[in-house]
């Protein structure tokens, strides 16, 4: 787990190394009205496809939410998005996007110098330089069928199962062999004795045979 | 022997750990679950027939949808739930391409790809002024002019380029003080007209071009107005004045402003009833409301007014429709004793209609409340027309030719309440021959299944086994069934009108629209309440269908007056319905039953009367003889205030009226208003079930559940911080947790969380609650779960006391026995902001529960239990995880593969509602908002019964194969002992 968030991290680290917006965090007090702000903001949803049935990153059913659901926003297709009139104060901002998960971001809207946004994400705590969301992993709502293989029999209780009854069967024997040829009658004669009922006692018509 | 056990329970832990997501394979979507898609009420529709194509209608709903619908079957091309406070005010056409929408109050203006439903533009428009907003995209034929969109919003007149979004200019008239009610645009003048008063009416010309203010102009009326104005034409305005007893005529040809006056007696004989200007805008014409009957009236060049026509028993116009460059057509419809006739006729000729005809429309689908009409041309080239009808049910219907071509159900977007009933017993068992006859088939499906799970089948036999599986005539059969999974979800929505789903495929089974809820003279905006179960026969009146109780109201006050109706549950006939002569604050269900079986219901007033429901003398009987035990509570959110009550005597009246009960307040509880506000307050389900009393810790220690159905939870937060997230500082917030005992008022349990706000959302189920909040320090959502137990019965695992007999297990249990209560609590972040939460309930109540979490994204996930656990430490020893104890993590997992809506969404999510099957390992779960979803979960897996997917073909071979085994291992045995005898 570990190793993949560092691999994420890595990917998303080029990933903004090789973004050449401009600064999308652009922000102004509007005019007109004083205590609006205006938030900025891209989301990016790479092509991860990695797995073949990865969905295609539709940018029409991305909705971006303001404060768990005072404001709805939708994307452009160049995947922008703003919230306009916002004023100043912290902020949550959440992405919905069906297969990714995104982190909530958390905004800072400052009072004092007019023009400054700051950005985290609050899962991590990983600061944005940019205000550019991207998921942090894919969702998967389905169970992946395994292809049919012998292992995966093999692995089933079931299979499990009759693996042991396999290795009594075929396994003991040879290990009954290994024995002393004495010691094996004495333990059969012992059994014997003791009376416990052999399979081909309880077969019928095998009574005859004892 | 022990650590063999040991070794096999730790292994069965293992495999259920790593099962803690309930998964769902793709190919099992629609198995047990359906999901309905729906837009909600249509307030605006615009057509989009062009000749290439596909045809199309653009609405906008009272859920604030904004949608695109085919107009060959009415389903959705493409859709947009907006935010709750983003109503849409206006939606049209620009470019040919693009589809504008004004909402929040004229402040957002968004452009929507036509064909895929893409976001193209969005404008923020500013102003300072509430004001009415009014979006006006000018109807150029020439496309490759660059349409300016005409706002008027927030006080101020906007123009913006329809290809961009960018605004052009802004004119405010927030200074002005004008209630703008009409933009008119001309190729360089723009004409702003509105009313300042009531009696002044102004117009102000804009420039086009720049936004520059020409000139305004006014005309003082001698008399105040009344209503909305309307515009006839270009430059000719009515409006009623105050009295409604004369139409006046402003006309502003020239920039000169003159007026007629006309009395409305003069237009019609009798004139007694109010009148009223309906707003359909037909070009040189208007339609006068009186009574029921409709005056047209046409308004001259010269501004004289000539009463065309009078229509009785209308229901609806429709806004007026170009079909060519001269002429413009309407249509209305009219009731005609049970049918309905529509009409097209043409403004400007008014003796020749275009279109008469005839329909039959359900009864139960109330009135015609907005038409909207969109013309085709037949192959003899001449004129069709389509008609798209909004119902009183919030219903919406294509006719076309006299025909319905398509319905949608779209009254099922605003579901308010739910209940479940049991759908009908079997009468005759299955007949032998059916069986035989369809063995062939059985086995046949089942070699199939087996090619499936082998990964062997080809791809037609794929499709052939999915459509096998879905078809399965089991789940949707019209009677109950053992395992409990077919019922009749019955829903009341807010239009009054109730629906009885299959919980099999989602269909409509049957829909009835009360007839006390009809919009009427007295019932002008009927709103369904609540719906409850009112009759549940399963013992002695099990001959008798189950009947519900629904309660509405006709406003949404809680004054106004309200109607109760009994419905029967398998037909959705109304049996009864009452006209209640006191208000509705609260139902409370009693949990006793008369001799029929009915539930007996206690209504709560306004007035602080409970009145006691049904109105038999048996009732009173049984309420007398449990008078002394029955107590609720109230909360007073303005005020702080939760309050117990217990009845107390009958009514003082001057009519002595046995039914009607005073009562008493018991407790109090006064939260301080300066710090404390009531956000939040959950109470458990009556109907819960709890199978055991005890829990057994790790070291063989009993708790003993605190478990009270009178048992509530309250969230409060300090007054600065109630509000939405962004509106506090964490140091000027915090959430206080209560737990109350409602018949004595104890508080139980309380907490403080520092630093944290509202929203709350909770659930409440056995002695536990789970809620979720936001903390304002870490800037995440965050979940906690608080635990009760019972300490005064700890001692009873003392096995001396047993065998001397103190222990008090035998005493009887009661409120007003103080026991010692123990709480433990534990709290974690959860990513998501949440909707709705809800519990998994099962029969008995021996599965371990599951969460299931309504979603920002409108998604329901289902959290086990087992993570919002107090006893889970950071590293929990061998014992405590046998007993399945999860190590500590400060938040919680998001497994995507737990979304039981998998990669479904249910758009504006509002409520779960979970029901028991009779299967102890399952339950049934419907999501509702402007989507419905249905499905049944097992959260600790089907343990009781084969799954879906279970191959009885394999077992079958599985048996051939061993019983050939035995015998020719039989046969080798025989051999070698053969061989032994002869040795």
């Amino acid at each position: 787990m570990a190793s993949f968030t560092k691999s994420l991290f890595l990917f998303l680290f080029i990933q903004f190394c090789f973004s050449i917006l401009p600064s999308s965090f652009a922000q102004s007090p509007t005019p007109g009205s004083s205590d609006g702000y205006t938030i900025y903001g891209r989301v990016k949803i790479p092509s991860f496809g990695t797995k073949e049935f990865s969905l295609p990153a539709k940018v029409s059913n991305v909705k971006v939410i303001l404060n768990g659901g005072q404001r709805v926003s939708f994307l452009r297709p160049d995947g922008y998005f703003s919230f306009h009139n916002v004023p100043a104060g912290t902020h949550l901002i959440e992405v919905v996007a069906k297969g990714y998960f995104f982190s909530p971001v958390r905004v800072d809207v400052s009072a004092r110098n007019p023009g400054k946004i700051q950005a985290a994400l609050t899962e991590n705590r990983r600061g944005l330089s940019e205000f550019v969301l991207e998921p942090l992993k894919e969702e998967q709502y389905y169970e992946i069928r395994e292809p049919f293989s012998i292992m995966s029999i093999v692995k089933s209780p079931m299979g499990l199962m009759m693996g042991f009854m396999l290795i009594v069967v075929f396994l003991m024997p040879k290990l009954m062999e290994n024995m002393d040829p004495e010691e094996m009658k004495r333990a059969q004669e012992e059994m014997r004795n003791q009376g416990v009922p052999s399979l081909a006692s309880l077969l019928p018509g095998a009574a005859r045979s004892n | 022997m022990a650590m063999a056990i040991r070794v096999f329970l730790s292994f069965l832990l293992f495999l259920s750990l790593t099962n803690l997501a309930s998964s769902l394979y793709e190919d099992q979507v629609g198995l047990m679950d359906w999901h309905q898609q729906y837009i909600g009420k249509v307030k605006h529709a615009v057509f989009h027939t062009q000749k290439t194509g596909r045809k199309r209608v653009l609405v906008s709903t009272e859920e604030n949808v904004v949608a695109s619908l085919d107009l060959r079957h009415g389903e959705i091309f493409w859709r947009h739930v907006l935010g709750t406070n983003d109503v849409v005010d206006g939606i049209d056409i620009a470019l040919g391409k693009y589809v504008i929408t004004l909402s929040s109050d004229g402040s957002i203006l968004r452009a929507w790809n036509l064909p895929d439903g893409q976001m193209v533009w969005e404008s923020s428009l500013q102003g300072s002024k509430e004001s009415k907003s009014i979006l006006n995209i000018p109807k150029n034929l020439k496309a490759d002019k660059d349409d300016l969109i005409l706002v008027f919003g927030k006080g101020c007149l906007h123009a913006i380029s329809g290809i961009d979004g960018e605004v052009l200019w802004r004119k405010d008239f927030a200074s002005e003080s004008i209630e703008v009610s009409h933009i008119i645009q001309s190729p360089e003048v723009i004409y702003v007209a509105g009313f300042v008063g009531s009696s002044k009416f102004y117009v102000y010309e804009v420039n086009a071009k720049s936004g520059e203010l020409l000139k305004n102009n006014h005309v003082a009326l001698p008399f105040a107005t009344s209503g909305e104005s309307l515009s006839v034409s270009g430059d000719k305005f009515v409006v009623l004045d105050d009295v409604r007893s004369k139409i006046v005529t402003i006309d502003i040809n020239n920039g000169n402003i003159n007026y007629n006056q006309k009395q409305v007696s003069d237009l019609i004989k009798d004139s007694s009833g109010q009148a009223v200007i309906l707003p359909s805008k037909l070009p040189g014409l208007f339609a006068l409301k009186i009574n029921s009957q409709v005056l047209l009236i046409k308004v001259t060049n010269e501004g004289e007014l000539v009463a065309l026509d009078q229509i009785d028993n209308t229901a609806a116009f429709s806004n007026a429709l170009s079909i060519s460059e001269d002429q413009h057509v309407f249509a209305f419809v009219q009731y005609e004793d049970n049918k309905i006739q529509l009409s097209v006729k043409d403004v400007n000729d008014w003796n020749g209609a275009l279109l008469k005809e005839n329909l039959v429309i359900d009864h139960q689908r109330g009135n015609i409340e907005k038409i909207f009409i969109n013309n085709y041309v037949r192959t003899d080239r001449s004129h069709g027309f389509r008609a798209l009808m909004v119902m009183e049910d919030h219903s919406l219907l294509l006719v076309q030719q006299g025909e319905i071509v398509w319905s949608r159900e779209d009254g099922l977007a605003s579901v308010v309440d739910v209940t479940t009933s049991e759908l009908p017993v079997e009468k005759e068992g299955v007949s032998v021959a059916k069986v035989e006859q369809n063995l062939f088939e059985w086995l046949k499906g089942h070699v199939l299944k087996l090619k499936g799970t082998l990964m062997i089948a080809s791809a037609e036999e794929k499709i052939a086994i999915q459509k096998l599986r879905l078809r399965s005539s089991e789940k949707s059969k019209m009677t109950r069934d053992h395992n409990g999974f077919r019922k009749l979800l019955i829903v009341l929505t807010r239009a009054g009108k109730v629906f009885a789903l299959h919980t099999g495929d989602g269909r409509i089974v049957w829909s009835t629209t009360l007839h006390a809820l009809r919009k009427s003279e007295d019932c002008e905006h009927p709103v369904g309440l609540n719906i409850y179960q009112w009759q549940v026969p399963h013992h002695h009146a099990l001959d008798e269908n189950p009947s519900l109780l629904v309660i509405g109201r006709c406003g949404p006050s809680v004054t106004a007056p309200t109607v109760i109706s009994f419905l029967d549950a398998y037909t959705g006939k109304e049996l009864n319905s009452l006209s209640l002569a006191h208000t509705v604050a609260r139902v409370i269900p009693l949990p006793y039953t008369d001799s029929t079986e009915q539930r007996l219901h206690l209504i709560i007033d306004v007035n602080k009367h409970a009145y006691l429901y049904p109105r038999t003398p048996e009732a009173i009987e049984i309420l007398k003889r449990e008078f002394s035990n029955i107590y609720w509570y109230s909360v007073e959110t303005d005020n702080g205030v939760i309050r117990g009550h217990a009845l107390k005597s009958n009514c003082i009246h001057e009519i002595v009226d046995e039914y009607c009960f005073v009562f008493r307040d018991l407790w109090s509880i006064v939260f301080p208003s300066e710090s404390e506000k009531i956000i939040a307050t959950v109470t458990r389900k009556s109907n819960e079930v709890v199978h055991t009393q005890a829990k057994v810790m790790t070291d063989h220690d009993v708790m003993y559940k605190y478990i009270s159905k009178n048992i509530l939870f309250v969230a409060n937060a300090a007054p600065k911080a109630s509000g939405e997230i962004g509106t506090a500082t964490p140091e000027e917030a915090t959430l206080v947790i209560y737990i109350i005992d409602t018949v004595t008022g104890r508080i139980l349990h309380r907490m403080t969380h520092h630093g944290c706000q509202g929203p709350v959302h909770a659930v409440f189920s056995e002695n536990w609650v789970v809620y979720h909040y936001f903390n304002l320090r870490a800037h995440r959502h965050e979940m906690s779960v608080i635990e009760v137990y019972d300490q005064s019965r700890a001692d009873n695992k003392d096995i001396w006391k047993f065998v001397l007999g103190k222990h008090n297990l035998t005493s009887p249990i009661s409120s007003y026995y103080r026991p010692e209560i123990s709480a433990k609590s534990q709290s974690y972040f959860f990513t998501h902001s949440v909707k709705a939460i809800e519990v998994t309930s099962t029969a008995k109540g021996i599965t371990s529960k599951q969460l299931l979490i309504g979603t920002i994204g409108d998604q329901v996930l289902a959290l086990d239990k087992r993570f919002l656990d107090p006893r889970r430490t950071l590293n929990p020893s061998q014992a405590e995880k046998e007993e399945g104890i999860i190590p500590l993590t400060d938040s919680l997992p998001i497994i995507s593969q737990s979304y039981i809506t998998h990669s479904l969404k249910v758009e504006g999510l509002r409520g779960i509602v979970t029901v028991p099957a009779k299967l102890e390992s399952t339950s049934l779960v419907f999501a509702y908002g402007v989507d419905l979803f249905f499905t049944q979960i097992a959260p600790s897996r089907t343990y009781d019964s084969l799954t879906e997917d279970f191959s009885y073909a394999l077992l079958l071979l599985t048996i051939v194969a061993l019983v050939a085994a035995l015998f020719v291992t039989y046969v080798l045995s025989e051999r070698k002992d053969l061989e032994e005898k002869w040795r």
